[in-house]
């Protein structure tokens, strides 16, 4: 049954585009982390998506595969007077990019949405097969 | 003379399976909107119909001349229905998914299942008013 199989193909971009969301929700909570004792900030987190095969022939559900993290060097700012300002006088901030978040974050949303969208229009379909023949 | 009655609900069952597979392979695109690497995949909707219905040869048929050859196989025709999508706009990423032309394509589908639905419900009636002779 083709339609019941959408559901499993939008369930799992609808997971996926969560946990997408759920990166760049952390990611943003933590745009003004600085360094800690280790002198290491916290560095901007991405997923990657990848296609995952549901069984049936052409029906291509999505997983997140990794989460890399960013490796670019943390946002440097001259402030002696901070807590965790190194010897030279410098706190090292998290490489968190707000802006680069925000637009992932209506991407992923959009997504999200789409998929919802798919799902509801199968569900529509599926309930109007039900009625078939009927009155 | 029972099968006869049922011999026109052949055609539009047929096209509302197709229609459901079709409407698998869009959700399939949709949810991998954003996977990196991704090709589209879409059917030709009316060769499909037609190889289902068995009107006409659409694939190059292989003649077998002598009792020896092997005849083609019939399975594949799945498999070879299912084309991929050209990208009018590509993306570095290599995702060969248009979202407008998806969305566009999900919608119709969706109309066209639901007319084929209405067009099986049509039949039934006719066929029940038959039976009960208009009483």
């Amino acid at each position: 049954m083709s339609l019941l199989n959408i559901f499993n193909v939008a369930g799992s971009a609808v997971s996926a585009q969560s946990q997408r969301l759920n990166v760049v929700a952390s990611n943003l909570a933590n745009a003004d982390t600085v360094a800690g004792p280790d002198g290491q900030a916290y560095k901007a987190r991405q997923v990657t998506f990848q296609t995952q095969l549901m069984g049936q022939l052409g029906a291509a559900g999505v997983k997140v595969s990794t989460i890399s993290e960013n490796d670019a060097p943390g946002r440097r700012v001259h402030d002696p007077k901070h807590p965790s300002a190194d010897a030279e006088g410098y706190v090292t901030y998290s490489n968190v990019n707000a802006v680069e978040e925000m637009v992932n974050m209506i991407s992923a949303s959009r997504s999200y949405q789409n998929n919802v969208e798919v799902m509801t229009t199968a569900k529509s379909l599926l309930l109007k097969t039900l009625q078939l023949g009927q009155s | 003379m029972l099968n006869r009655l049922t011999e026109s609900l052949n055609f539009q069952s047929q096209a509302l399976v197709l229609r459901a597979e079709r409407q698998r392979l869009i959700a399939s695109n949709i949810a991998n909107a954003d996977t990196p690497g991704y090709q589209g995949r879409e059917i030709d909707f009316a060769a499909a119909l037609r190889e289902a219905t068995g009107g006409g040869a659409t694939r190059a048929a292989l003649a077998t001349t002598h009792a020896s050859h092997a005849a083609p196989a019939a399975a594949a025709t799945a498999e070879t229905r299912l084309l991929y999508t050209t990208p009018a706009q590509p993306n570095l990423d290599g995702n060969s998914v248009d979202m407008d032309r998806e969305r566009a394509s999900f919608v119709d589908n969706a109309v066209k299942y639901e007319a084929t639905l209405r067009f099986i419900n049509g039949s039934v009636r006719t066929m029940l008013d038959a039976i009960k002779g208009g009483q």
